[in-house]
């Protein structure tokens, strides 16, 4: 099973990223119920002996205290304090954080140029020891924003690190661009700069636009307060909170950023799980990137809420093919059907057979 | 190249308590070939070679008489297409006296990969060289089989692959040949490649098997040879793989009328054709529908390509069954389609970024394109 290591820069990176893990560790507890150590676990954490002084364990045996494969990188302490005095302390270790106090001032050039030279060996240094407690290296996920200083500037820096140090390593990266409303000035001089380090260095990217993800939001909290009859939506889905999960108060951009982990969770899902049809992480890259510049994708999710009845009929089934194909799903704010598709991949996860993909596939 | 699908499958049939597949037979890897051929090609192949081989050369070592290697992969994907073109390359130089035979499968003609005409294209281009025939089964068809002729509501993987597994297991299974003497084909590989793929250019199979129906109506129905020959002798015709939808209006034209312009497109001309009989009263079966010479092409009589192989033993509980592997026109018309896909992305020069990465050229695609294009004008003049 291959291994997959997650970087995340910048507060956005930093808050999206704990998020995934949280849901990451729910998802793993709800399938493995016998408490061990398979390879689908091995795929985002490690196995590690605290008696043993980090050594890890391998494959089948107990778990024994999980470690998340993740470097987590920014310029201030107040969101990685967060997260290490939040209840996933036990996940990271101290060697996986680099910090520095003053931050970047939303700028791209102090990320990028003044702390991209100043930590560059530390933050090689950081990546190439997780690197080597992996197997077998599939891909790095890294995870940002466009907009602000460290994440977009700090964040392009990493990828070209990680572009030269590994270059046979797939890199996957999702990007949280700004929106039309954004609290920051200079966000489009700081995407601009940023995506041209994307287009240069990164092997697919998936942006994420937050005025999307707000509309899902208030498109869920519309259906749960409505309340058609004869239909009860748990408001409790993965999707919309954290309730049942390892935190308990509800910070602002919780549920947007709750949608985001489920999208990486969903799209790895296939690499870690078995199933009838399995799509790796470079079959993805390799299908959905014609030419070498062109590898952004858009990304779409349904559903977006779950009805209390768990079987689906067909026509629900239906329904949800063609929701992945509106523009009201996708997280970004585009129109594709009124432009040009150049590839598209569906990717099915849960009860569905060959018979109900063909079909919908044909419509 | 995953271990997740060979785990799987060797524990499926340690559970089933009958067969299992040896402890040290499998050979996996951790990481995919990411539906590239060029990664499985050029990559893996030679990576891989020797151990293999090993493997390989172990079972046939097992063996006391070798009848013959069969591969069996699919086309779309990068592990099966490209690792399995060079292993039957490899086969080929390890053991030249032996008869390869390889199986694969044929994807959905909507697609389950994006870059599937490729690989493909690919595939069939290189395996054309060293395999000595090529039997093709297509998803769309076994799928269409399962849904209308087994009416099975929820078609998974699994059914498709049990119907496949079906007509692959009729065919293998032992039986009379001309030439056993009264004893059982010792060589049954060698006799299907040798009757059916008798000329280099002609190289691809096609099956259809009679009767095909849930096994909850087995035990109603009742079958007669004459009729179940008359039904597999209109399905070769006008190309149907199924006893529904066969197009009786499609006749053989007569000695005098044959030429060229007039064959319509439905007609299914053959190269030759295999027949097996499994069931009670296999001698009785009259097969001399199958010898007019109209249904063949000009330059082979019907003598030389026509063979019929029989056995008393009822197979997979139906009373009576027949089975015709034809080397044919059958799989002409998806084999165009996917290469007039194909074409269509290259001319855009789509994805080969991804291919050119790992050593395969253009070169390479312009020669795998212009041999498969002969191969189909040579099949279209049969």
């Amino acid at each position: 099973m291959t291994q997959s290591v997650v970087v995340q820069v910048g507060q956005c990176g930093n808050q999206v990223g704990c998020r995934f893990w949280d849901l990451a560790l729910r998802e793993h507890a709800h399938v493995n119920k016998k408490g061990v150590y398979d390879e689908a676990l091995s795929s985002f954490f490690r196995n590690v002996d605290l008696r043993n002084d980090g050594g890890s364990c391998g494959v089948g045996g107990k778990i024994e205290n999980l470690k998340a494969r993740a470097v987590l990188v920014d310029m201030e302490e107040g969101v990685v304090n967060e997260i290490l005095q939040g209840p996933l302390r036990e996940v990271f270790d101290s060697t996986q954080f680099l910090t520095d106090v003053s931050g970047s001032g939303n700028n791209w050039a102090v990320g990028h140029m003044t702390y991209g030279s100043a930590y560059r060996e530390q933050i090689v240094d950081k990546l190439r020891k997780t690197a080597e407690h992996c197997d077998c290296l599939q891909c790095f996920f890294l995870i940002h924003s466009m907009g602000g200083g460290t994440g977009s500037g700090l964040g392009t820096r990493v990828l070209s690190m990680l572009e030269e140090e590994f270059p046979e390593v797939c890199r996957i990266v999702t990007s949280i661009y700004p929106s039309a409303e954004d609290d920051v000035i200079t966000s489009p001089y700081n995407s601009i700069l940023a995506m041209k380090e994307l287009t240069e260095h990164a092997d697919c990217v998936l942006p994420i636009e937050n005025q999307a993800l707000v509309h899902i939001v208030n498109k869920i909290k519309h259906m749960s307060h409505c309340g058609k009859p004869g239909s009860v939506i748990k408001t409790d889905t993965t999707v919309m909170s954290g309730q049942g999960g390892l935190s308990r108060a509800e910070k602002p951009f919780d549920t947007m950023n709750n949608i985001v982990a489920n999208l990486l969770l969903n799209i790895t899902s296939s690499a870690r799980f078995e199933g009838s049809l399995n799509m790796d992480l470079n079959e993805i890259a390799m299908n959905l990137v014609p030419f070498p510049r062109m590898h952004y994708l858009v990304p779409s999710l349904t559903p977006l809420y779950t009805l209390a009845d768990v079987s689906v009929p067909p026509r629900r089934l239906d329904q949800m093919f063609s929701d992945a194909f509106s523009k009201d799903h996708q997280l970004i704010r585009a129109d594709p059907k009124h432009s040009l598709y150049l590839a598209c991949a569906l990717m099915v996860r849960g009860n569905v057979q060959v018979s109900d993909l063909r079909r919908n596939i044909e419509r | 190249m995953e271990p997740k699908v060979i785990n799987q499958t060797i524990c499926r049939s340690a559970k089933s308590g009958r067969w299992r597949y040896g402890e040290t037979s499998h050979f996996s890897q951790k990481q995919g070939c990411g539906n590239n051929w060029a990664h499985g090609f050029c990559v893996h192949g030679p990576r891989h070679r020797d151990v293999v081989e090993e493997l390989v050369r172990r079972e046939v070592e097992r063996c006391d008489r070798l009848a013959g290697l069969m591969a069996m992969m699919s086309v779309a994907g990068g592990t099966g297409s490209g690792v399995g073109a060079y292993i039957t390359r490899y086969l080929r130089d390890v053991y030249p006296k032996s008869f390869i035979l390889n199986h694969l499968t044929w994807p959905y003609g909507t697609g389950e990969v994006i870059v599937q005409n490729y690989n493909s294209v690919l595939t069939l281009a290189h395996l054309y060289h060293h395999s000595d025939a090529i039997l093709v089964h297509e998803n769309d068809t076994v799928h269409r089989i399962c849904s209308q002729l087994l009416n099975i509501k929820h078609i998974s993987f699994t059914d498709v692959n049990r119907v496949i597994a079906h007509q692959l297991g009729s065919i293998l299974q032992p039986a009379l040949t001309t030439d056993s003497n009264g004893i059982y084909s010792r060589n049954p590989l060698g006799e299907l490649v040798g009757s059916l793929a008798c000329h280099p250019e002609y190289k691809l199979l096609s099956v259809s098997t009679i009767p095909q129906m849930p096994s909850s109506s087995i035990a109603y129905s009742t079958f007669s040879w004459p009729g179940l020959l008359k039904h597999l002798r209109q399905m070769l015709i006008s190309n149907s793989k199924m006893e529904e939808c066969i197009d009786w209006q499609v006749q053989l034209p007569s000695a005098s009328e044959r030429t060229r312009t007039l064959l319509g497109s439905s007609f299914n001309t053959s190269l030759a054709n295999l027949l097996i009989l499994r069931g009670k009263d296999v001698y009785s079966a009259e097969t001399g529908s199958f010898e007019d010479p109209a249904l063949y092409s000009s330059w082979l009589s019907p003598e030389e390509a026509f063979n019929v192989w029989k056995s008393p033993v009822i197979f997979n509980k139906y009373e009576k069954s027949a089975t015709l592997v034809s080397n044919s026109k059958a799989l002409l018309r998806p084999l165009d389609n996917m290469l007039g896909k194909a074409w269509n992305m290259f001319a855009s020069r789509a994805y080969i970024h991804q291919y050119v990465k790992f050593g395969i050229s253009e070169e390479d695609f312009l020669d795998s394109f212009t041999f498969l294009e002969q191969v189909i004008s040579s099949y279209n003049q049969l």
